[in-house]
């Protein structure tokens, strides 16, 4: 047997040159905050609690490339689904935990349905999965607006003050709902750092299941279609099933996603918030380094550090460097669009990784 | 002016090392319709890119030789240059625009314009088409070969046979066409086309134009052809006229090479009755491998080998078998029926398949040496997996072992299980898919070309390997293979496929003529009753 030998080149194939560039880029920018004066331990907290806020609905992406079926461009699907599962849990009276539960168990139910019909959709797309998804998201979103305007909704938490519907930004602090998870077993190490342990574990233990069930029949059988339809058809694997599974799976992260976000945030955002939630979240597990047709959780779990990481620490250093501009809105716009580009050029077809 | 059209000598050419081509020579006469036949990879597309000077034979160092058209040398680098010759080709694939009409089609690129008022302002190319002189040229080409149809009519629609006429037309409207080469032009015509083509090459010869016709079928080829000449391996054979010899000689010329891989024992095996897998009028619609219609018997505990040439069908049948792609018919396996559109149940009825795609169908390229092996017995059998809550997860520890002892028993060189496939060799590839057949425990094993594209060291393991299965095991195996001579090593019987039919089931002991004339869709029988 030959030792593995660790060359410089070996090593950026390995982790990918992309999450090599950005990750230099993230310590530069610390490094520079550091030398500007700004509170590093700050930015860092936040790094961590937007990596936790965003944590799931990164792993949501997972399913989806697993199956070939390319990054959840349709994420907004399972959003729409977790937001009504949060205001039906309001209109029902639930408070605190009970709405935190009853969001979550709600926008599961509703995920599954809607990443179902979804998945029969995408069946009877193949080929141009990802911009189907992305125009169906964008459908999705739009149709909702006209739900959160019509429903018969009458919490006086989240109605207009004159008028029917639903407000556009739902404050959880009233019903005893906001930070919920962040302030679980939360510490502080010094006065600026926070460290938000209920979030980043309850983060990590929907990592824990999701590369649990990919370690499971019907996970390999996911993970088969994907790699490759001609060795799944010819092994007796049932392609369609499972490329439903995987989207109902990811439907599901991303209900659960937008509670956790919506909580840590302190606000349910409806209308068109969820718009452009995919893109983010699409850039995040790629700069982690899967590809539009592999990816593992150590890819969500560093991408979603690096990217909201840079986010988060980009924004202060760009606006001191550069007083008076609104640069680092630019930036991430540059960074997002552009890690998505990258990806989507490096799509390869028959799914054999570079 | 020299009799000789076409003069090929001492044509030789090599591919990176690999000498495709030795020492071929061939003349064309005018109004000769000269036949080239040989099996699959003897050479005689090679031949035929040197002719048109296609840049395939360029970009790979040229050739050696010398083409002569009428005496001289024109050394023809490019397709333009070929049919600036007067030499034209008649594609096997229609290249032909459905959306335009039969005039059209033949025009094309070669329109007969006049001027008009734009034209003369803004020069040639706005010139307006001449449609009725064009209409005229067309019709008379058509006339040429006997066709009775309007010019005007859209290609989209018509039979295949008028499709490979119009594609001769446009060749024969061309002007000063010297040199027609037809490449297996009676492939996908029925009975009564194919002859209405033949005549029509008769005819064409009669005007003086020199005719290489390439064809598997030697039937045509003993009723159309003046002179033949065989190719085998690369080498020239024989150039005979077609009246000093006859369908069975030619047979024996293409197929006799000496066999490689020799049977090492001259056994007669007693085979059992018992028929474990039968196929009744099994249709299955594979691209380039269409199955029209087999009727097949295997007996329990043999090796029966399924030959032919390519793009003949005989690919198709396990594929069918298997529900890869759409079948007809019925194939009752053990007395059960089998479904024809699941792969799944018929793996779980106890058939496992080693496809000819090793890259495409058989591995997942990217995933480890144990996944590949276990993942089909895994998926469909339930096993390799331990419970856990409401779900199956894999058992590590059995998939390693498992992966452990087939990489030791097939002798699958890797640096460990955990390998990707991708990164193995093909021989080592094609013992995986072997590896993960044999795990699925099967009662019959469908193998298809088991050794393409893999050193011949390898192919004897592979071919040992499957030797053993049966005889150890008592393992039945349908083989699929393009290579005669390994089918001849191992199997008890061998089917022939042509046309997408059992052209005959030979003993793998008969004579080469034998062989050619079958794999030639000659029918046995018939050939018996000539003789």
């Amino acid at each position: 047997m030959e030792e593995k030998k660790l060359t410089v080149n070996g090593l950026v194939r390995r982790i990918g040159l992309p999450t090599i560039i950005i990750g230099l880029f993230f310590a530069f920018v610390l490094v520079s905050a550091g030398f500007l004066g700004l509170s590093v331990p700050t930015l860092l907290s936040d790094t961590v609690r937007r990596a936790g806020m965003n944590g799931i609905l990164v792993l949501a992406m997972l399913p989806s490339i697993q199956s070939g079926t390319g990054p959840n461009f349709a994420l907004p699907i399972g959003v729409e689904c977790g937001l009504f599962g949060i205001v039906c849990a309001i209109e029902m009276g639930c408070t605190g935990w009970g709405w935190f539960g009853v969001s979550i168990l709600l926008g599961i139910a509703f995920a599954i349905a809607a990443g179902y019909l979804y998945g029969i959709l995408l069946n009877a797309v193949k080929g141009s999965e990802m911009t189907i998804a992305t125009y169906t998201g964008f459908s999705i979103v739009a149709f909702m607006c006209l739900i959160w305007l019509t429903v018969p909704f009458t919490s006086p938490h989240m109605g207009w003050f004159i008028g029917n519907g639903l407000r556009e930004t739902i404050q959880l602090d009233s019903l005893n709902a906001a930070m919920l998870l962040n302030n679980l077993w939360g510490f502080n190490i010094g006065p600026d750092f926070f460290f938000p342990t209920g979030m980043i574990l309850f983060f990590l233990l929907f990592c824990g299941i999701v590369w649990l069930f990919f370690r499971s029949k019907h996970g390999i059988a996911i993970s088969a279609v994907g790699a490759s339809n001609a060795f799944a058809n010819a092994s007796g694997l049932n392609i369609n099933r499972s490329r439903i599974l995987a989207n109902v799976l990811s439907t599901i992260l991303g209900a659960i996603g937008i509670v956790v976000y919506s909580q840590s945030y302190g606000y349910a955002q409806l209308y068109n918030a969820p718009l452009t939630m995919a893109f983010a979240a699409v850039a995040a597990i790629l700069i982690g380094g899967a590809t539009a047709s592999r990816a593992k959780v150590s890819h969500v779990i560093i991408g979603v550090f690096l990217f909201q990481g840079l986010l988060t620490s980009a924004m202060p250093v760009a606006n001191r460097v550069f007083a008076g501009t609104d640069l680092s809105e630019i930036m991430r716009m540059m960074i997002q669009n552009g890690i998505i580009l990258y990806a989507l050029t490096q799509v390869s077809k028959g799914g054999k990784s570079a | 002016m020299s009799e000789n059209l076409l003069e090929f000598k001492n044509i030789s050419k090599s591919f990176y090392g690999n000498q495709v081509l030795k020492d071929i020579n061939m003349t064309v006469r005018r109004g000769e319709v000269h036949a080239l036949i040989g099996e699959n990879g003897a050479g005689k597309s090679t031949l035929m890119n040197i002719l048109f000077g296609m840049s395939a034979i360029h970009e790979t160092g040229g050739f050696e030789g010398e083409v002569l058209i009428e005496g001289k040398n024109l050394n023809i680098k490019s397709p333009h240059e070929a049919m600036a010759a007067g030499i034209g080709m008649v594609h096997q694939e229609f290249m032909l625009i459905p959306g335009f009409t039969i005039t059209e089609n033949i025009k094309l690129n070669r329109e007969i314009t006049k001027d008009n008022p734009v034209s003369k302002l803004l020069g040639k190319r706005l010139e307006s088409l001449d449609y009725k002189q064009m209409n005229e040229d067309a019709q008379a080409a058509l006339k040429t070969l006997d066709m009775d149809i309007e010019s005007y009519t859209m290609v989209a629609g018509l039979p295949v046979g008028h499709m490979q006429f119009i594609e001769i037309a446009r060749e024969i409207d061309k002007q000063g066409i010297k040199l027609l080469v037809f490449d297996e032009p009676t492939a996908v015509l029925a009975d009564s086309e194919a002859q209405n083509l033949l005549k029509a090459i008769r005819r064409l010869a009669g005007m003086g134009i020199g005719i290489i016709f390439i064809s598997h079928r030697l039937e045509e080829i003993v009723e159309v052809a003046d002179t033949v000449t065989i190719l085998r391996d690369g080498q020239h054979v024989e150039t005979k006229p077609i009246s000093e010899t006859n369908a069975a000689e030619i047979a024996r010329l293409m197929i006799g090479r000496a066999v490689t891989l020799d049977r090492d024992e001259a056994e007669a095996r007693k085979l059992s009755d018992e028929v474990e897998l039968s196929i009744r009028g099994l249709q299955v619609n594979m691209p380039g491998e269409r199955v029209k219609g087999v009727d097949l018997e295997v007996h329990k505990g043999e090796i029966l080998g399924i030959g032919g040439l390519a793009g003949q069908g005989k690919l198709g049948i396990a594929n069918g078998i298997m529900g890869i792609y759409p079948a007809k018919g019925t194939v009752t396996f053990r007395g059960k029926e089998l479904p024809l559109s699941s792969p799944k149940n018929v793996i779980q009825s106890g058939v496992a398949f080693v496809s000819e795609d090793r890259k495409g169908v058989g591995l997942l390229l990217d995933e480890s040496i144990e996944m590949n092996i276990c993942i089909t017995a895994m998926q469909n059998q339930n096993r390799f997996l331990k419970s856990f809550g409401p779900l199956k997860m894999k058992d590590t520890a059995k998939i390693h072992a498992h992966a452990e002892e087939m990489i030791k028993e097939l002798d699958i060189r890797c640096t460990s299980s955990q390998q990707n496939t991708g990164s193995l060799s093909g021989g080592n590839q094609q013992k995986v898919c072997v590896a993960r057949a044999l795990t699925q425990k099967p009662e019959l094993l469908l193998v298809s070309e088991p050794t393409r594209g893999i050193d011949i060291g390898a192919k004897k393991l592979i071919l040992d390997l499957l030797k053993k299965l049966n005889r150890e095991q008592g393992m039945t195996i349908v083989m699929t293979s393009s290579e005669l001579a390994e089918l001849r090593s191992i199997c008890d019987r061998i089917a022939i496929i042509c046309d997408g039919k059992v052209a005959g089931i030979l003993d793998p002991t008969d004579s080469d003529e034998k062989f050619g004339l079958v794999m030639s869709g000659v029918k046995l029988g018939e050939e018996k009753e000539g003789a």
